[in-house]
């Protein structure tokens, strides 16, 4: 059971105990990213969120390291397009501890100029790590070219050129205006007494106080009027072929016939950021599997959907067999999509997903971690109340509902086909 | 005869008649069993000019069997939201899947019948060809994967089970038909090489006999013993760069071998490496090349002893430039390392981190079938988990400089380079 409490302040505390094992998950979410940056400053939030992990006025830099691993445990966090996670995970003795350390990050960091003039070099070796990898590279093609007006547009990692010239003063700014109890979620999950760590949280956060985030209003994607195409050609061994649709924001009522149209053609992968994408679905029934890579075109298919704020991509994703044309993949993949996109998916094929999902939801959630990720993910684009939903949600999609989000949602025109096309390697 | 542990993790281990272990262990946290499949079929066993069988085997094993076409296979894991995941590593064969406690009956049958009685057929073993061709044409493209495979090579030498790459070369790959992956099965699979794995919401003795009533009719000789050779240590410091300018970034993969893990000093290395190039961000490789230099995104090492002394691997991956200062500063950690040893601070945080952290490695199914096929694979006993506190609280710092003093010297370290660099590290 969770138990949600507003502070005065505006933050959002969600706790649920559960006493499987000695530990505690702490979360703590903030409402923006890389969704919410502007020209010149793409990157910010990710950049931010390394800044936050490098001492605080209580939390010296060198007390940094070791903070957590005394209780034996972990944390971490990251950025994405609508939000911004720190956690910790480790013994349930070490609760304040990580109460402390979130409201620390959330009010006193110390960009200090040496340390954001050092984080510019990691950051920009992480986007080059990325670079190194061609299915990375083409995905940030395909996703810049999908979308002409939304930010979603951008790599959440940014461009180089902002990684170059973005300044102490910039990061600093932007984390004094979003990190503020009122755009903030903290999530608690484990072996607690929800009284007692509300106590704990009330000490650490309640004289925190609000502020201004002035979000600025979003902009709407235009309906797209015609495929897109971007092909990139460079030095590499392996051709890749991505295909991206514009897909509906959680809250709309096509996604979770989107999310079983998706197990339908790539095999059930569960709605856990966190989690789901670390065991491969089972997927050797699903539609685009049986096409693409038991008739030998592909050596793997993966498709991708996520819950998101606004609407953001369906993208299916194909590793070309070696030696096999992208042009004749591309031929077999848009076929058995544009068979989709008529429409002819069968009651038996939409059952299969439904007990595939059902069966993933109660794999994903077999760690305080995990649990206590959906309902800060959920919280930070909708509602955590749909994190408890997702059963019922994907159970009540009908046939005829996922019949008509592929009509919808996989018209020819609105796709966007990206290409890696491997040069051979200059001597 | 069952045993049984009561403290601690307290699995119920079996050996059935055939020889297969079963260990089962009841996990009540969801309503699901993980299933660890481990048999002593792992790279180490592929004939000496076919690198690759094995990993060809764990991409095949599942693609049909003498009364299951591949088709029935996926319906009847793909209707229980079942994935399989088949993966190698120079030992073993894992086979590894979640799936509900109602469908476990069926998936262990499945399993047995997957592991006893495939038949690799032709038209699969030629498609499954092409992907795994894929994949080794994606690793000769990948930086990171050439680093880390060209320093196991420099290491241990290209013919050796450590030194080959697991999924084998182009050329080798061709050479396997469908004869060659059942020899190998029928060599490696047997009743005495599988170690199987229960962990979930079911009582552990139900556990042991469901698995029982899969497997327990499985019969044949036990396998041949593996005769893995030690590696000569590095008498002198390797340098070898692959140049890949097309790309963004270099890799480094700087190493050394290390221990084995039945070794007096194995528990020493653990603990060093966890302050060298684990604890926190990295350790002091971390702190160094991440946090103080900037110089990259990770810097980290990994201990991999083994049955035979494994590889001990520094890990970076840093732009062109910085390659020659980054070499450098894991040359001065080390060597600061080897004079003076961790201090007090480091070894209290680094030993309470390894024994506070044990309950989250416990926590998930997964998390504890793999801690109980390590213990089975390196033979730690069943109440290991019980003895890890006492045995790491023993590590003394001597322990660890005597350690750092005998494996991480910068004049015998082996370093392999892949990416966009073209200049001349020593």
């Amino acid at each position: 059971m969770v138990h949600e409490t507003v502070l005065d302040n505006g933050l959002r505390v969600l706790i649920q105990e559960m006493h499987t094992a000695p530990l505690a998950s702490v979360w703590c979410w903030y409402r923006v990213g890389s969704k919410d940056e502007s020209t010149g400053q793409t990157g910010v939030s990710h950049w931010v969120e390394h800044m936050n992990f490098k001492g605080t006025t209580n939390i010296p830099r060198d007390r940094v390291k070791g903070i957590i691993e005394q209780f034996g445990g972990y944390w971490n966090g990251y950025t994405w397009i609508d939000q911004t996670t720190y956690t910790e995970t480790a013994t349930r003795d070490a609760l304040d501890r990580m109460l402390f350390i979130e409201a620390e990050r959330m009010t006193n960091c110390l960009y200090d100029p040496a340390d954001c003039e050092s984080e510019r070099t990691v950051i920009i070796s992480e986007l080059q790590g990325g670079e190194n990898d061609p299915d990375t590279l083409l995905d940030q093609e395909l996703t810049a070219a999908a979308f002409k007006a939304h930010p979603y547009r951008n790599p959440t990692i940014g461009w180089l050129s902002d990684l170059e010239t973005m300044t102490r003063d910039d990061l600093y700014g932007y984390y004094r205006r979003h990190y503020v109890p009122n755009n903030a979620t903290l999530v608690i999950v484990g072996d607690v007494d929800v009284r007692e760590a509300m106590r704990r949280v009330t000490h650490h956060f309640g004289a925190v106080p609000p502020g201004d985030v002035a979000r600025r209003p979003p902009t709407r994607e235009p309906e797209q009027l015609g495929e897109r195409r971007v092909t990139v050609s460079r030095e590499g061994t392996t051709a890749y072929l991505k295909i991206g649709y514009h897909a509906p924001a959680a809250a709309d009522e096509d996604f979770f016939p989107m999310v079983v149209l998706d197990a339908v053609l790539t095999g059930a992968k569960g709605l856990n950021l966190w989690s789901s994408f670390r065991t491969p679905p089972p997927q050797r029934s699903a539609r685009l599997y049986r096409a693409l890579v038991d008739t030998g075109f592909a050596s793997s298919v993966s498709g991708g959907i996520v819950p998101t704020l606004e609407p953001f991509l369906y993208t299916i994703s194909v590793t070309a067999t070696d030696g096999m044309s992208l042009d004749r993949l591309e031929d077999a993949a848009l076929a058995e999509l544009d068979r989709a996109s008529g429409g002819n998916v069968t009651e038996a094929e939409v059952q299969r997903p439904a007990r595939q999902l059902r069966a993933r939801l109660v794999f994903e959630n077999d760690s305080i971690t995990n649990i206590a990720h959906q309902l800060g993910y959920f919280q930070t684009i909708g509602s955590w109340r749909t994190a408890e939903m997702l059963r019922e949600r994907i159970d009540a999609v009908t046939l005829g509902q996922v019949a008509a989000a592929a009509v919808k949602r996989l018209a020819p025109a609105k796709r966007t086909i990206g290409r890696f096309e491997p040069l051979p390697a200059v001597e | 005869m069952t045993t049984i542990l009561q403290r601690g993790l307290a699995p119920a281990r079996t050996v059935l008649p055939n020889g297969t272990v079963v260990i089962a262990k009841h996990s009540p946290t969801t309503p699901a069993v993980t299933i660890h499949a481990s048999v002593r079929a792992g790279s180490e066993f592929d004939p000496p000019l076919q690198a690759g069988v094995s990993h060809f085997v764990s991409k095949t094993i599942d693609r049909g069997t003498a009364t299951r076409t591949a088709a029935r296979i996926a319906d009847e894991l793909d209707d229980r939201g079942v994935s399989l995941s088949i993966t190698i590593n120079r030992h073993a064969m894992w086979l590894i899947c979640t799936c509900l406690v109602e469908d476990l009956e069926p998936i262990l049958a499945l399993l047995a019948d997957v592991m006893t009685h495939p038949v690799f057929p032709g038209d699969e073993v030629e498609r499954k060809r092409g992907e795994i061709t894929t994949l080794i044409r994606q690793d000769e493209d990948s930086p990171a994967t050439l680093a880390a495979e060209g320093l196991l090579t420099d290491l241990y030498g290209a013919s050796h089970p450590y030194g080959r790459r697991p999924r084998g070369t182009i050329e080798t790959v061709e050479t396997i038909d469908d004869a060659a992956l059942r020899a190998f099965h029928g060599e490696r699979f047997r009743p005495a090489s599988l170690s199987l794995v229960l962990v979930g919401d079911i009582e552990a003795g139900q556990a042991i006999d469901a698995a029982a009533r899969a497997f327990g009719a499985w019969a044949g000789p036990p396998p041949a013993a593996s005769n893995l050779h030690e590696a000569p240590p590095a008498t002198g410091r390797r340098v070898r760069v692959i140049p890949m300018m097309n790309k963004a970034q270099a890799d480094i993969a700087y190493g050394f071998t290390s221990v084995r893990r039945s070794d007096p000093e194995y528990y020493a290395h653990w603990v060093m490496n966890n302050i060298l190039g684990q604890y926190a961000i990295g350790g002091r490789l971390g702190d160094r090349i991440r946090e103080r230099d900037g110089m990259a995104y990770y810097a980290m090492s990994a201990l991999d002893a083994n049955v035979i002394p494994g590889p001990l691997t520094i890990r970076s991956g840093v732009s062109p430039e910085n390659v020659d200062r980054t070499v450098a500063a894991i040359d001065e950690e080390l060597q600061a390392f080897s004079q003076d040893g961790p201090t007090e601070k480091e070894l209290a945080e680094s030993r309470q981190y390894l024994i506070g952290s044990m309950p989250r490695t416990l926590e998930t199914n997964l998390g504890i079938a793999n801690y109980l096929q390590t213990e089975e694979f390196f033979g730690l006993g069943l109440d290991y988990d019980l003895r890890v506190p006492d045995l790491l609280s023993a590590v003394t710092r001597d322990a660890i400089l005597a350690a750092a003093r005998r494996t991480l010297v910068p004049a015998r370290a082996t370093v392999v380079i892949a990416g966009p660099y073209a200049g001349h590290v020593r």
